[in-house]
């Protein structure tokens, strides 16, 4: 069964990707961990640390691709889940700091000893727990998802109304963030780890680990991804993407399919900031600002929306655009570039860059067999 | 006629010597008032002060607080008075002049005791009691009603007897019914009367006269207490849901003016258009500009700066709106999702463009004269520019529904956005229709800026703060009708301002929010939605 599915799912072109990203997972901690620093191949730490975060937004670009490339819901509140994901983990590396914060209060974290709290919020119990941190990682984003999804989706809110509400409700969450009576820390959020799992967050080692898991997820949910969409589930959801109104009328249970899809997606997100979380080593309410989502959205766009390989190079692309733009002396035109980034691909590369060559490949195959077969090809991406 | 003219000449003559006289005859007065002062003596001194009092010197009150302070000197050699002012030196206490010549060296301040306070208590309030100044009388008054000092009384009476003004009238019998209920040797029915009056003035004040009643005070009077709190207290919620449902509505204006340009242009073209905050920051920047011309250049005309910002900011959006328009949303049309992703580009490109023009720290804009200050109405304040911009919201409101309703480009807007093939078939140029509308809604935006930026901060964030409001507004109110719009605005605002007292500003968003998303449950294209036969709008 599981063997089939693998079979299944994975293509040529999916399997090479995979063998990509698995080669990378051992190729960097590799070369930062078993070469000296003074050799030309050494990866500094700094990079695997940077590595890791493009990592996390590989995942996070993942799992807004499953949802718009694949069922047409334009989520412009995925960040979110993200932030709740490292939230979630920021607890339990909070939870971990124990005696050896400023305070050294051995249960509260040093804000709610500073904003002098007597005991801990009930919803911060448990987060000493790594499992059941770990549970919260993907169950806190997905709850979330599926009890905002069943009030959207059952209404029949859709397209551009469905955006504008997840992005409201994404700044939603971000205002009561930064509010210190919430208990996440307000402005300042969760910072100063120590450990994880024993070991220390700071360490070369860690990070190298750290990285190599990261790049895991994201093969393990790209696996997962093509999973559904090859199944019969995922070619229900690419019709109601494509003509929503006409599988309602085929019988499907849209909001369902839609549900599913969406919550899954959420987890995703979570995951990929559980582990963003350790390796920048802060977490705090700025990440839930909208224009970060957009910014995720575009990652999408730009690798080629519905092509799941698309949007992790998307993120990838864009993200080392953004670090080597914003530390040159280019950063006032950053914005400028980014701003012009959302214009170009909308206009002028609609398909992205993976869906532009995937087509251009399709078209000379087409042009070569035009004669010989009349075969039906997977629809392209519609509105 | 000549008699008339010859009285006013006497009177004129007489008005020019009477003061001389009045002025001589005052300082004489004082100057004998004061030689008591001189005499180190408490029952000399008390004479000083009654006949300082009575002298009705202008001085009178300066000189009386000295003394309270103990800044009041004498020089019993020279037998002279001196006020110490607050930076040491000394003034001659009649003329206010500093010492001519050499200080004395006998100088020692005029000592006061317990008795002496209580008669300095009571000539001061007396004193400001009696100002000549209207306005001065009156905050004596309230002053008088806040201290609630029994010693006051005897003053109260005189100036209740002599006051014209009704309203300072009115505050002195507040503020002597304040005193009787603060005190124990009134008659009950005097006390039950005192209780009225407080009753009737119904503020936080009087609620605090109220509720701190002697413990020996007759059961009568503390009932009809109880019962006058009782009402103040629901007068004062009254006034309160006034003052909310106030701020509400200057909320729902600022919404409505941000609002009402996003859902034309959503209604007509179907088009989330994430730059139109940024519109409204153009439209608050053009308002920047004009006002620093007019400052440079004829200062004099600051008072219509407004007036020359309101259409100048429409036509610089609306022309902004239309170049957008034709250079890129035309080509996303039927992709409503990338047009949303290209327009948030475009506003981050139009933000860091501001920055770079202007710098990212807020601009100085100023409000002209006849939009600032305030004025008070029934128990709230309403301030000048938040009504202004009610009025300029409507006033655009107005404007748009008679041109959709009245034009010949209303009329083919209104045809474009309920079926746009149908109107294309008759004959409609709906690209044309869709660039002006763009830019009608984008000039809308920048008009808003001007409302705008007389109550916020001008700075380049300036559009983002009321983007996902604004689209809170259209997804509330439905597209396509304006009704919708001015309706869900003004809910929005109203709500928003109700639930902050009891949720805080920040809760009471995400509750709004939550409520959307039930109330959309019951009606997906909000409350005013198009009735068609599309499957999929």
């Amino acid at each position: 069964m599981t063997a089939h599915i693998l079979i299944r799912s994975l293509d040529r072109g999916a399997t090479l990707f995979l063998i990509v990203i698995a080669a990378i997972a051992v190729a960097v901690p590799a070369l930062n961990l078993a070469l000296p620093e003074s050799s030309t191949l050494h990866i500094p730490t700094y990079l695997v640390a940077l590595f890791g975060k493009y990592a996390c937004y590989a995942l996070l670009a993942l799992s807004i691709d499953l949802i718009w490339g694949f069922c047409g819901i334009l989520s412009l509140g995925h960040g979110a889940f993200f932030a709740l994901g490292g939230y979630a983990m920021g607890m339990y590396l909070m939870r971990q700091i124990g005696t050896r914060g400023v305070y050294a209060d051995p249960i509260l974290p040093d804000f709610m000893v500073f904003l002098n709290w007597k005991e801990l919020p009930v919803y911060w119990y448990g987060f000493q727990h790594f499992p059941y941190a770990a549970l919260m990682v993907v169950l806190v984003p997905g709850v979330l998802a599926f009890v905002f999804g069943w009030f959207a989706f059952r209404s029949r809110v859709s397209g551009v109304y469905l955006s504008i509400i997840t992005q409201a409700l994404t700044f939603a969450l971000m205002l009561g963030f930064f509010r210190n009576n919430f208990g996440f820390g307000g402005n300042n959020g969760l910072t100063d780890f120590k450990d994880l799992l024993g070991f220390n967050v700071q360490a070369e080692t860690t990070r190298a680990a750290l990285f190599s898991i990261s790049c895991v997820a994201l093969m393990l949910a790209f696996v997962l991804c093509r999973a559904v969409i090859t199944s019969k589930f995922g070619k229900v959801l690419i019709a109601i993407r494509d003509a929503e109104a006409r599988t309602r009328f085929l019988g499907y249970r849209v909001e369902s399919y839609k549900l599913f899809v969406f919550a899954l997606s959420a987890g995703m997100a979570g995951i990929a900031g559980a582990l963003y979380v350790p390796q920048v080593g802060i977490i705090n309410p700025s990440e839930f600002a909208p224009g970060n989502s957009i910014e995720a959205v575009i990652w999408v766009a730009v690798g080629g929306r519905g092509t799941l390989s698309g949007a992790v190079i998307g993120a990838v692309l864009v993200n080392y655009a953004k670090t080597f733009f914003t530390s040159g002396a280019l950063a006032p035109y950053w914005l400028f570039m980014l701003g012009s980034l959302f214009i170009a691909v909308t206009l002028l590369l609609p398909r992205g860059v993976v869906g532009t060559l995937r087509h251009w490949t399709a078209l000379r195959r087409d042009r070569a067999s035009a004669a010989a077969e009349d075969g039906v090809r997977e629809p392209l991406p519609a509105e | 006629m000549m008699r008339f003219c010859r009285a006013c000449l006497v009177a004129l003559l007489l008005a020019f010597s009477f003061p001389l006289g009045g002025a001589t005859a005052h300082a004489a007065s004082l100057d004998e008032a004061l030689s008591h002062f001189t005499a180190d003596d408490f029952s000399e001194t008390a004479t000083g002060i009654e006949e300082v009092a009575a002298s009705g010197s202008p001085r009178a009150e300066t000189i009386i607080r000295a003394l309270q302070d103990g800044r009041l000197m004498f020089s019993a050699e020279r037998k002279t008075v001196y006020v110490k002012s607050d930076s040491g030196g000394l003034l001659d206490a009649a003329t206010a002049q500093p010492i001519t010549g050499d200080a004395p060296t006998d100088v020692d301040t005029v000592r006061i005791n317990n008795r002496l306070r209580g008669a300095i208590d009571a000539v001061l309030g007396e004193l400001t009691l009696m100002s000549s100044e209207l306005a001065v009388r009156f905050e004596a008054a309230q002053a008088v009603f806040k201290s609630r000092d029994q010693s006051a009384l005897p003053a109260l009476e005189t100036a209740i007897a002599k006051e014209q003004d009704l309203r300072v009238k009115q505050a002195l019998m507040e503020a002597r019914a304040a005193i009787i209920l603060a005190g124990a040797d009134a008659k009950e029915e005097d006390k039950l009367a005192a209780v009225e009056v407080v009753r009737q003035r119904g503020d936080q004040d009087a609620l605090g006269v109220l509720s701190s009643l002697p413990i020996d005070a007759p059961a009568a009077v503390v009932k009809a207490a109880a019962g006058a709190i009782g009402a103040i207290q629901n007068r004062l919620a009254v006034w309160n849901a006034v003052q909310n449902a106030w701020y509400g509505l200057s909320l729902g204006s600022v919404l409505l003016l941000a609002a009402i340009g996003l859902a034309i242009t959503f209604g007509v073209m179907g088009v989330i258009n994430m730059a139109h905050g940024e519109m409204v920051m153009i439209g608050a920047y053009v308002t920047f500009v004009v006002q620093e011309v007019i400052r440079a250049r004829n200062p004099a005309l600051f008072d219509y700066s407004l007036a020359i910002a309101i259409p100048l900011s429409f036509v610089v959006a609306g022309c902004v709106g239309i170049v957008i328009e034709r250079t890129i949303i035309r080509f996303l049309y039927g992709r409503p999702l990338e047009t949303l992703l290209a327009t948030w580009g475009l506003s981050l490109i139009l933000q860091q463009a501001v920055r770079t023009a202007f710098g990212p720290n807020n601009r100085d804009v100023g409000n002209p004269s006849w939009m600032s200050g305030a004025f008070d109405l029934g128990g709230i304040t309403i301030t000048y520019n938040r009504l202004w911009i009610i009025c300029f919201a409507l006033a655009v409101f107005s404007a748009l529904l008679a041109l959709l309703r009245y034009t010949r480009f209303g009329l083919e807007m209104r045809a474009v956005t309920q079926n746009r093939p149908m109107a294309a078939s008759m004959g409609i140029r709906t690209s044309r229709v869709d660039a002006l509308t763009f830019g009608l809604g984008s000039g809308i935006a920048g008009m808003a800026g001007v409302a705008l930026s007389q109550i916020d901060n001008v700075s380049p964030n300036l559009g983002q703060g009321y983007i996902i409001d604004s689209f809170m507004v259209v997804v509330f109110g439905g597209v396509g009708n304006l009704w919708g719009t001015l309706v869900g605005s003004f809910v929005l605002g109203i709500a928003n301002k109700f639930l902050e007292p009891y949720a805080g500003a920040v809760l009471g968003k995400i509750a709004i929010l939550v409520l959307i998303i039930l109330f959309i449950q019951k009606r997906p294209r909000g409350m005013f939605a198009l009735k068609g036969r599309a499957i999929e709008a």
